[in-house]
């Protein structure tokens, strides 16, 4: 597909055909939030142009055939920005919107409040304990190695969950083993529970840190959608280091009384906020740019 | 008397010893011989652990991941996803102690199919000491869902759980021991998984062991019985999914009962059997094991017998649950 030109019957370009689902998935996020009535909001609002580039542009996947052998692996290490996952997914077609907005977190649902590997189709890992993603996405990219396999694994990691010294274990290990066929990315949010990262435990500098790793570091406004494509494809050039692309991203993007407020973190909206929120991510038109604007 | 299947020389001073470790190496490399999605991971203990025997023979399968359970454990976790069988080879004390968590949600909740190996379990890792001496890991892994628990008697146990466990589908941990240890079954000693081997029937109390010290238990059974005492022994390997059947079968034919492990006497092999019996056929029960401390430097037998776990004191027990009987 080339990027840039008109994709269907009205002239939308890729790029914009990517925006229009990113912003549904946002829409999704806080329809099913509300539903929910507990969950993350922040993190999945601002992960959702990440999700997009990922599901709708760079994976190799088949939601018809969720286990096909050869599929590139997503692997999430923040479990708790499920939402996002989830309506992803479900426009993805793995499953169907209406489980997606109206079983999370219920009970005898397959959408867990953390995603659970086994219950619903399209999941890789189980997670939400954090620091635990990376290595499970190291033990993928090993068996690709062992089975002459060319599948990618993508692995998504928060920046608070960085804390975690497991997180820097597998950054060590892949470093050492030249792991090509593994890409990280970094939700660059600085927000985390308590507050900002920066604060809470400072991570910076973190390019330079993945750097002395022996990582390939790249760097995205995560808003984007264009440039996270692309730093995707780059990744997939640089044969001798796994690729951390970090992504800057706004924790609430969308939504004006949720941006960069680290209370938004682990609540989900009231009936007269989701309202707000949706009224204000139905006209975002504009306001998330990409290169070709 | 049961004992025809088990090593014919059993009690005689030249009993053949092999560390249960041994066992684990030598069926690592017989399920690499056997399936190509065997891989063995170990955390810079791959001699100790006896993983290096593995690794000279299928180095292409073989990852050192350095000091690091955690990454480890996860690791283990993303190949089982992706179709291979991962042995995580390390100590007790750090596989399950330094990666529970990982255990937990990236293995058990997922179903993964890893297994993990805790080598240096018990006291009898001695001079090391106390920070060494794995005596909880049975009680902190027996209680997670979706894993079985297995301890091997002796060095060929070891090596038939090892591919017992390979063959099995699903997450499973295993313990073995550092020192050398009498060979007490054969190549003909039935062993299955969730199966508790009778090796001594008796009329009058039950002894239920784990691991190396099912000898013991045998030799105080054998010295019991002249003095009128007719022990039963029981070789309890799997502690998870307990045999219940022939547990409360046993209690039922003795009515009392002694567990016998090199583990803390909570939530381990005693903490077990309490479990089944106290649902399924309440008997007088006493357990040896490590009292509810920790342990300290020595040689393996002088620890033994400084925290209780000798033949002297299962002999003890089972006078005293005896007395207890009505």
């Amino acid at each position: 597909m080339k990027i840039g030109e008109p994709q269907d019957h009205l002239g939308h370009t890729h790029i914009e055909i990517l925006e229009k689902t990113a912003n549904a998935i946002r829409q999704d996020i806080i329809k099913m939030l509300l539903e929910a009535g507990s969950g993350h909001s922040a993190g999945p609002l601002g992960m959702a142009d990440v999700f997009t580039a990922l599901y709708f542009s760079v994976l190799n996947h088949n939601p018809k055939n969720p286990k096909w052998e050869d599929r590139d692996r997503l692997v999430l290490s923040n479990g708790h920005i499920a939402p996002v996952l989830y309506t992803t997914l479900a426009h993805a077609g793995y499953f169907s919107r209406e489980e997606a907005l109206g079983t999370l977190r219920k009970l005898n649902t397959r959408l867990q409040g953390h995603p659970h590997v086994g219950s619903l189709p399209g999941i890789e890992n189980s997670g939400g304990p954090l620091g635990q993603g990376l290595s499970q996405a190291i033990g993928m990219v090993l068996a690709a190695h062992m089975d002459s396999k060319k599948y990618w694994v993508y692995c998504l990691l928060g920046d608070g969950e960085q804390d975690e010294g497991q997180n820097w274990e597998a950054i060590m290990f892949a470093g050492k083993n030249k792991l090509f066929n593994l890409t990280a990315i970094t939700d660059r949010n600085n927000i985390q529970i308590d507050g900002m990262t920066e604060n809470i435990m400072p991570l910076e500098p973190l390019r330079e840190k993945y750097e002395s790793f022996n990582w390939h570091v790249l760097e995205v406004d995560g808003h984007n959608i264009q440039e996270i494509i692309d730093a995707c494809n780059e990744a997939k050039a640089i044969y001798e280091k796994p690729v951390m692309i970090i992504a800057h991203t706004i924790p609430g993007k969308g939504v004006d009384f949720m941006e960069f407020d680290y209370h938004w973190h682990g609540k989900p909206p009231k009936e007269d906020e989701a309202k707000m929120a949706l009224k204000e991510i139905r006209t975002l038109k504009g306001k998330i740019i990409s290169e070709h604007e | 008397m049961n004992e025809q299947n088990l090593n014919p020389k059993l009690f005689e001073g030249e009993v053949e010893q092999v560390p249960t470790r041994d066992g684990y190496g030598q069926g690592v490399v017989a399920l690499g011989e056997k399936n190509p999605n065997v891989v063995v991971l170990t955390g810079d203990l791959s001699e100790s652990t006896r993983a290096n025997m593995f690794q000279e023979k299928f180095p292409e399968r073989f990852i050192e991941v350095g000091v690091a359970e955690q990454n480890m454990m996860g690791i283990a976790a993303g190949l089982a996803l992706s179709g291979k069988i991962p042995f995580v080879s390390s100590y007790a004390v750090f596989v399950p102690g330094r990666c529970w968590d990982q255990l937990r949600v990236s293995v058990c909740y997922s179903k993964a199919n890893v297994k993990v190996a805790g080598a240096h379990a018990g006291i009898s890792v001695g001079p090391d000491g106390a920070t060494h001496q794995a005596l909880e890991d049975i009680a902190i892994v027996r209680c997670l869902p979706n894993i079985i628990v297995e301890v091997p008697c002796d060095a060929l146990e070891a090596k038939k759980t090892t591919i017992a466990i390979g063959e099995y589908t699903g997450p499973s941990y295993f313990r073995f021991h550092r020192e050398k240890t009498p060979v007490i079954t054969t190549q003909d000693t039935s062993f299955k998984i969730g199966k508790a081997e009778i090796f001594r029937e008796g009329e009058n109390v039950t002894v239920v062991a784990c691991g190396p010290l099912v000898y013991q238990s045998l030799l105080a059974a054998k010295e019991l019985e002249k003095e009128g005492i007719k022990a039963e022994v029981i070789n309890n390997h799997t502690i998870k999914p307990i045999d219940k059947l022939t547990l409360a079968a046993s209690a039922k034919k003795t009515g009392a009962v002694v567990t016998v492990e090199e583990h803390q006497i909570n939530g381990g092999l005693g903490g077990a059997v309490a479990e089944v019996l106290a649902e399924n056929y309440p008997v007088p029960m006493e357990r040896i094991g490590m009292p509810d401390s920790f342990g300290e430097s020595g040689q393996p037998n002088e620890l033994l017998e400084k925290y209780g776990m000798s033949v002297k004191k299962i002999k003890e027990a089972v006078k005293s649950v005896l007395k207890r009987k009505k």
